[in-house]
């Protein structure tokens, strides 16, 4: 499903180059995780696969379903089916959350022809989607995750991944700023979104994400580069020894 | 012999200068009223204020006003749909109060013309300072309109809508509004129309002790007409005035407020949203007299600018020597959309008294690259994830109002202007 070529990709404002030659891919209905120590570019791989403009591609390629998305715009990557879930996601002042809600999931359906939801549809949906999240309707009436906390802007990162129903979700730290008892009602969330036609990438600091979210493969990155993959028990390798062995053995 | 001779006349000075020659037999009014005419076309006489005038230095009037439509007693204008549903709608056509006017309970509406002929409105023609190019030219020429009286204790369950609308010539209205004390009202003044008109209009409100009212001013010309607006309002002891404006059209407008507080406890807001397109040019003025202890009051502007759109914003706030405890907050903030368009923005504090909280603040921005992306993210094309911004830029003031239908009604109208210039 995504096939990761050789990326070379640098910062457009100073031309620091955060991804040096990095090559990944994930199949269909596989769970991938990306850990790696801070500054390691994972946070800039989502937000490239994502088609963020701050960052600039200059060698390699992204395929999505075997065509290269680097001419996307981020809007067109959404409507193809690629999905992030942000570390930190934004604060939008006057935009109510359930017009955005209707708004991306019509725009949405409109790049794949079809009708846009009718509004008892569309409520419905959304209700489904905030309870099974333990979200309060009353949450969605306020604009964009303007005043919501850490764990329910997740939460809402969550809900809008249920309801636009990507193919491709990219989770960026999305354990960061979780208690344990949300990180549990996260987890399930993305469970129940495993499909045999979806893939997640799911990048994170911690081994503990791993526990609820359990991944088919792990993938150590490190200044830019994929240093070394295996499957789950990698990453508790990791965590029992720290990621400075895994370096030492790539250096 | 005068040594500081005249500059030459412009063309627009002399149009309106003769135009109120051909007028005078027309226009209805005693004595006093006659007299107070007089001394407008006086100060007409002297020149329209050009940017020297500190107050006129965003707006040019000498320069900007290149054309003075004559009056056309053929234009018909048609009442139009009142913005929120159930509104008991009092018209203004062309410039002649409606014959029509709706039963309301606790409210009589009369004829500004009636007012004009008897000279009980006189008193209230004189300008407001030197400067007053407004209230000199609509006193000169201010023929109809209505007087507006709420009775004490009136609490209205549907709003008012006071509609001044023009088909093209010139109009010049007077809209006269006592507020009773302890009474509740909405009240929307509907500024529109088709014409290429010159359209002056005069709102005087007086609030009674404990009135509480909020006042919408939707004024959606279009971009061929001259707007030049007046409010002006008096706040009793206790009372509250929510002021509106949305200016979303003309092609020279000024809207110019002039707010006094009369009573302790007496409380202003302004809510302001300019949405600018087009090659066009809008000026907002408010001068806020904070007269007595106690009052508050806070300002909050927002501008829209696109195309090669100008304008301003000058927030003058007085708080006299007695006024102490005043609490008053301004605040004026741009989207700025296009490299052609710009907007200035002028606050003032003179503060005379010691015990007070005052503060303004001022910004100029573009669309936030990082809300942009995260709505591209979602699927929304960069077109619509604009549109969404901008809107929310604009709403977020109206949603303040903190009235269903209201609120609905004006995002409508914000709607439809964005879909116009979008």
């Amino acid at each position: 499903m995504l096939e990761i070529r050789n990326l070379h990709a640098r910062i457009v404002d100073d031309g620091t180059e955060i991804i040096r030659g990095l090559s990944l891919t994930v199949k269909a209905g596989e769970v991938a995780a990306i850990m790696g120590p801070n500054g390691s570019g994972k946070s800039t791989l989502s937000y490239i696969l994502a088609g963020r403009e701050d960052y600039e591609v200059t060698e390699g390629d992204i395929l999505y379903n075997g065509q290269s998305i680097l001419e996307m715009d981020p809007a067109e990557r959404a409507t193809s089916g690629i999905f992030l879930a942000f570390q930190y996601p934004m604060e939008i002042p006057g935009v109510a959350t359930m017009e955005f809600l209707k708004v991306a999931m019509n725009e949405q359906r409109k790049a794949r022809g079809e009708e846009p939801l009718k509004i008892p549809e569309f409520l419905k949906r959304v209700k489904e989607a905030a309870a099974s999240l333990s979200m309060d309707m009353a949450m969605l009436k306020r604009p964009l995750n303007v005043g919501f906390s850490g764990g329910e802007k997740k939460r809402a990162e969550i809900l809008q991944m249920k309801l636009l129903e990507p193919k491709l979700c990219v989770l960026d730290e999305t354990d960061s700023g979780l208690d344990i008892d949300a990180l549990k009602i996260v987890s399930d969330g993305v469970n129940a979104l495993r499909a045999p036609d979806r893939a997640f990438l799911v990048i994170t600091h911690y081994q503990r994400l791993l526990e609820h979210i359990v991944p088919d493969s792990v993938h150590v990155l490190y200044k830019g580069q994929v240093i070394k993959s295996g499957d789950k028990s990698l990453a508790l390798d990791l965590e029992a020894n720290g990621y400075a062995g895994v370096i030492g053995e790539a250096a | 012999m005068n040594m500081h001779t005249q500059p030459q006349r412009t063309q627009a000075e002399t149009a309106l200068i003769d135009a109120f020659g051909d007028r005078l037999s027309l226009l209805p009014g005693d004595g006093a009223v006659m007299l107070k005419r007089d001394d407008a076309i006086e100060a007409i006489k002297h020149g329209l204020p050009t940017r020297r005038i500190e107050s006129w230095h965003y707006t040019d009037l000498r320069r900007l006003l290149n054309a003075v439509p004559d009056f056309d007693p053929a234009a018909m204008a048609k009442a139009v749909a009142p913005i929120v549903d159930g509104s008991a709608v009092v018209s203004i056509l062309n410039g002649k109060s409606d014959a029509k006017v709706p039963a309301v309970e606790g409210v009589a509406f009369q004829p500004l013309s009636e007012k004009l002929i008897d000279g009980s409105i006189a008193p209230g023609l004189d300008p407001y300072g030197s400067d007053d190019a407004i209230g000199a030219l609509n006193t000169a020429f201010v023929a109809d309109g209505y007087f507006v009286d709420i009775a004490d204790g009136t609490e209205l369950e549907k709003p008012i809508e006071l509609q001044n609308l023009q088909a093209g010539g010139q109009t010049h209205v007077r809209l006269p509004v006592r507020i009773g004390a302890g009474a509740k009202a909405v009240i929307v003044e509907r500024q529109t129309g088709d014409g290429a008109a010159l359209v002056s209009s005069v709102s005087q409100l007086v609030l009674g002790e404990g009135a509480e009212v909020t006042w919408l001013i939707v004024q959606e010309q279009p971009e061929t007409a001259t707007h030049l607006a007046q409010f002006k309002a008096h706040i009793g002891k206790n009372a509250k005035l929510t002021l509106f404006v949305m200016n979303a059209g003309g092609k020279l407008v000024r809207q110019e407020i002039m707010v006094r507080t009369t009573g302790e406890g007496a409380d202003f807001k302004l809510r302001g949203i300019n949405l600018l397109a087009g090659d066009t040019h809008t000026d907002v003025t408010m001068v806020l007299d904070h007269a007595v202890p106690h009052t508050t009051s806070t300002e909050v502007i927002r501008n829209v600018v696109t195309g090669k759109a100008r304008g301003a914003f000058q927030g003058r706030i007085n708080v006299h020597q007695y006024a102490q405890k005043t609490n008053a907050k301004m605040a004026c903030n741009t989207l700025l959309l296009s490299d052609d368009g710009e907007f200035s923005t002028k606050p003032e504090l003179e503060i005379f008294a010691d015990d007070v909280i005052c503060g303004h603040g001022a910004t100029v921005t573009e669309i936030d690259h990082d809300h942009l992306f995260y709505l591209m993210a979602r699927g929304v094309d960069e077109k619509t994830a604009r549109g969404l911004l901008v809107k929310a830029f604009v709403a977020e003031v109206i949603e303040e109002l903190d009235d269903e239908a209201i609120v609905e009604a004006l995002e409508a109208r914000l709607d439809g202007w964005f879909v116009a210039h979008g």
